[in-house]
This record gives C-alpha cells, structure tokens and sequence, in this order.
C-alpha cells in the first residue's frame, strides 16, 4: 500500500468501467474507456512498474481511443441494446 | 439468469480479494520472486536478472535489459505480431486501386 | 470529419504540439536504457502524433508528414532491422541476438550489448509506429470509409 493510492484508484477504475458500460452514447463510452486506460496505467505507477505504465497510459489511453473513434465515425453513434 | 450471474460475480470476487491478501507487499524482499532459491529449490531468474543486468548490457534500467537482451526473442516475436495485425488489416481492408 | 468542419484552433494547436510530441517520443526511445520507456513507446507516441494530425489537419495535408504508402514498408523495414541485427550476429559466429558479436569497433562487451540494444529498438519503433498509422489509415480508407 504505497501511499494507500490503490484503493481509491481502485474504485475510480471500477466506477468508470460501469459508467462505460452503462453509456448509451458511444463516443462518450469510447472516451470513458480511455479513462479507464489512464486510471490503471496510475494504478500500475503506483505499484511501481513505470514502464507498463507507460505503455498503458500511451496505447490505451491514446491510440486505442483514437482506433475506437474512427470505427464510431464509420458507424452509428448510439448503442442500439 | 441474471440474479445467478451477479451472485457468481461476487463471489468471484470474494475469492479474488481473499486471494490478493496473500501477495507480497511492494518491495518485500522476502517475495518469492525476490529469493535466491524458489520454494522447491531451483534457482530464481529475477535475482540473476538484478543482479548482472548492468554489468551484462551497461544500462541501468534492468526492465528494457531484460526485453531486449536476454528476452531478445521475445520482443523479436512481439514486433512480428504486431506486424502481421498491419498487414492483415491491410490485406482485408484497403481498396485495390 | 468533412473539412469544412476543421477548426483552425484545432488545425493550429495540433500542428504546434506535433513537433514537440514527436521529440518527447525520440527522448523516450533514445532514453530507454537509462529510465522508462523503449522501441514500443516510442514507436506508439510517434504514431500517436501522427493520427492526431491525421485527424486535425485532414489526411491529404498530413500525408506531406507520413505518406499512407508508406505503411507497410517500413513496418517490414522496422522488423527487418531487428531481425538483421540478430542474423547478423549469427553470421558473425554468435547465437542469435548476441550483442558482443557485433562489428564496432573499440567497444567494451557490455557497451557492446547497449549498442545490440539501441539498434533493435529502432527497429520495434518503427514498426510500431508504422503498423499503428497503417491500421488507422486502412480502417479510414476501407468498406464504409470516405
């Protein structure tokens, strides 16, 4: 528990994993994703692998958000279900 | 179905918290993976690594020493995959002209 | 994502900040022995770079910076690169990516293996970066694409 950061982090990343689920809006869902990226690559910083955390906050946080926005622009904006 | 499935999520997630507080903690040098010998005796890769990846590659970060040097064809097969994704999205997706 | 709606605060933020994005992911690749980072995150804030313009600036104006022909080639190039240093080594009387095998001269063993090091992330940089623009730009250009 270095700095007690991993719990409050914790139910940062569980808040915005239901937040995106339950969005009907999907950009809005895509740029929740992203920050459900950016909170773990902060939970992997404060456990101390800064490498994985790079490559967490860099491809999840940004390249997989920019992948998820062309697909939405190429498709509908709302979800359906 | 959906009352079985939220019951099945808690309590895999019981069993995951009650298995989290059987971890090390960060940095113990106690940690199984930080011993020179493992539980059935065989010697652990992590001290090796900590112990001659400077002297071995100069670098300090033993991270990138272990990814590219001893782990060389690892990273090899990683860049492969991440090749063969491009060329079959381009194989798949783009237009002939 | 027609252009006339292009913002110009967009159009100039982005082109301002690319550079400086571009830097920081030469800082990280060429840096990786000595703090975080390597070949992979490099190559993908490079990439990262590049799809910001490609999504600010228009695919027509940002292929002056990457071209989408370029894509697969130099992905391959980029694997090339590390699968030469690693035959090369192999043909010089080493195992396969045995750094001290190397033809630099004046190099100590472990400098050696950093140079081995240095070379092949190059290499994973490219074709990181490459692959990600080209998937970008395959799903941009494919069934359903503009």
């Amino acid at each position: 528990m270095v700095l007690g950061l991993e719990t409050p982090l914790g139910l940062l990343l569980l808040a915005s994993a239901l937040i995106a689920l339950r969005l009907r809006n999907l950009l809005a869902a895509a740029v929740t994703l992203s920050v459900f990226s950016f909170i773990s690559a902060l939970i992997y910083l404060v456990m101390g692998a800064v490498d994985v955390a790079f490559t967490e906050a860099v491809v999840g946080a940004g390249i997989t958000g920019v992948l998820f926005i062309v697909v939405l622009f190429h498709t509908s904006r709302r979800s359906i279900d | 179905m959906r009352k079985i499935s939220l019951v099945a999520l808690a309590l895999f997630g019981a069993l995951l918290l009650y298995a989290s507080s059987g971890l090390p903690g960060h940095g113990d040098p106690d940690g199984a993976s930080h011993r020179q010998q493992s539980p059935a005796g065989s010697p652990v890769a992590a001290a090796h690594y900590i112990r001659h990846a400077q002297g071995d590659a100069a670098s300090p970060n033993i991270v990138t020493v272990v990814l590219a040097d001893y782990r060389g064809f690892d990273t090899l097969g990683e860049t492969i995959v991440v090749l063969t994704a491009g060329l079959v999205c381009y194989l798949i997706l783009r237009r002939s002209p | 994502m027609t252009s006339s709606s292009r913002n110009p605060i967009l159009i100039t933020a982005s082109r301002l900040l690319a550079p400086f994005i571009q830097l920081f992911a030469l800082y990280v690749i060429f840096h990786g022995h000595f703090g975080p980072g390597g070949g992979f995150q490099g190559g993908a804030m490079l990439a990262a770079s590049i799809l910001m313009l490609r999504l600010s600036v228009g695919a027509e104006r940002s292929e002056l910076k990457f071209r989408k022909s370029w894509g697969t080639p130099v992905g391959a190039l980029g694997a090339m690169i590390f699968a030469g240093t690693g035959l090369l080594t192999l043909l010089l009387g080493g195992r396969f990516l045995e750094y001290h095998f190397l033809p630099l001269p004046d190099l100590s063993r472990a400098e050696l293996h950093s140079a081995g090091i240095l070379l092949i992330e190059v290499g994973v940089s490219l074709a990181v970066m490459a692959v990600l623009v080209t998937i970008y730009d395959d799903i941009m250009e494919g069934p359903g694409g503009n």
